[in-house]
């Protein structure tokens, strides 16, 4: 597979619901009641549940994996964890939009990748990008 | 109170292995909305050139969870579990975890800083199987907030 610098990523939306945190929640084991709890949510300071910032960056990773059809040929992820994403209890939840854009090849057969996923018109991932094996 | 620079560089002790089942991968790829066949079909991973179904790449954090449990709730470094955030987050994956693996975790603190009122912890985590194969190493920064912050 050739891959040039500045190729997009088809883009991904996303919508995360509260069940889809209460599933996550018991996926991972991170039951921490932030994010399935508003009380608890708005005692620590917080609008209403947040999403788990491992949800949100999980998500992010699929714009790659759908992309290069192999996952394993993810061989670094990473990211800040900038803003949280609010999720109200409704039956629309909080839409996640995620794009990516290779930006450097590292010409050892792998790429980066720099990903953003907004939610509300603003970035709530900082500096995610993955490094993906091409060739 | 801030935490102790010292306790940089303290190792963990080695976790009982975390046996990775197809079920808990399919579990965990549905929960992250994600499509890829490799996630889930045996047939479609080894196609790929992979010996059973691969994890997503964020999968490392439930393999090292127990252990990244026993640094914050480790009696001597003293850390305010309420106040913790989760600052940052990588993995870099030497090769994909796989089902049937058997994997260990060693837990290190890599750096404990301090900046403005906060106490910013850095964690990693080296996933190798039982047999000694690093499989994968996650880095996990904890920002825990100071009283004032």
């Amino acid at each position: 597979m050739t891959v040039e610098v500045g190729t997009e990523l088809p883009a991904l939306s996303v919508r995360l619901t509260r069940a889809d945190l209460v599933r996550y929640a018991g996926a991972s084991l991170d039951f921490n009641p932030i994010h399935w709890n508003e009380k608890t949510a708005k005692d620590v300071g917080l609008p209403d549940v947040i999403a788990h910032g491992m949800l949100t960056m999980a998500v992010a990773s699929r714009i790659v994996a759908e992309w290069i059809g192999d996952p394993g040929a993810i061989v670094e992820y990473g990211c800040r964890f900038g803003r949280p994403v609010v999720v109200p209890n409704d039956g629309e939840g909080a839409l996640v939009e995620v794009t990516a854009k290779v930006t450097k090849d590292f010409e050892d057969g792998t790429v980066k990748v720099n990903i953003n996923a907004a939610f509300d018109g603003k970035s709530v991932l900082t500096g995610a990008f993955a490094r993906v094996r091409v060739a | 109170m801030p935490l102790d620079p010292a306790f940089t560089g303290r190792s963990y002790p080695p976790s009982q292995p975390y046996d990775v089942s197809r079920e808990k991968i399919r579990e965990f790829a549905d929960a992250i909305g994600a499509t890829s066949p490799a996630y889930r079909d045996a047939e479609a991973a080894k196609a790929l050139g992979h010996r059973d179904v691969i994890a997503p790449p964020t999968f490392a954090i439930v393999v090292s969870m127990k252990t990244n449990e026993t640094v914050m709730f480790d009696p001597e470094l003293r850390l305010d579990y309420s106040r913790v955030v989760h600052g940052d987050q990588n993995f870099t994956h030497h090769r994909p975890i796989t089902a049937g693996d058997q994997l260990v975790c060693v837990a290190h603190i890599d750096s404990i800083t301090s900046r403005m009122g906060n106490d910013m912890v850095t964690v990693r985590t080296e996933i190798s199987t039982v047999d000694g194969e690093l499989v994968a190493t996650a880095k996990s920064m904890l920002v825990v907030r100071g009283q004032d912050a």
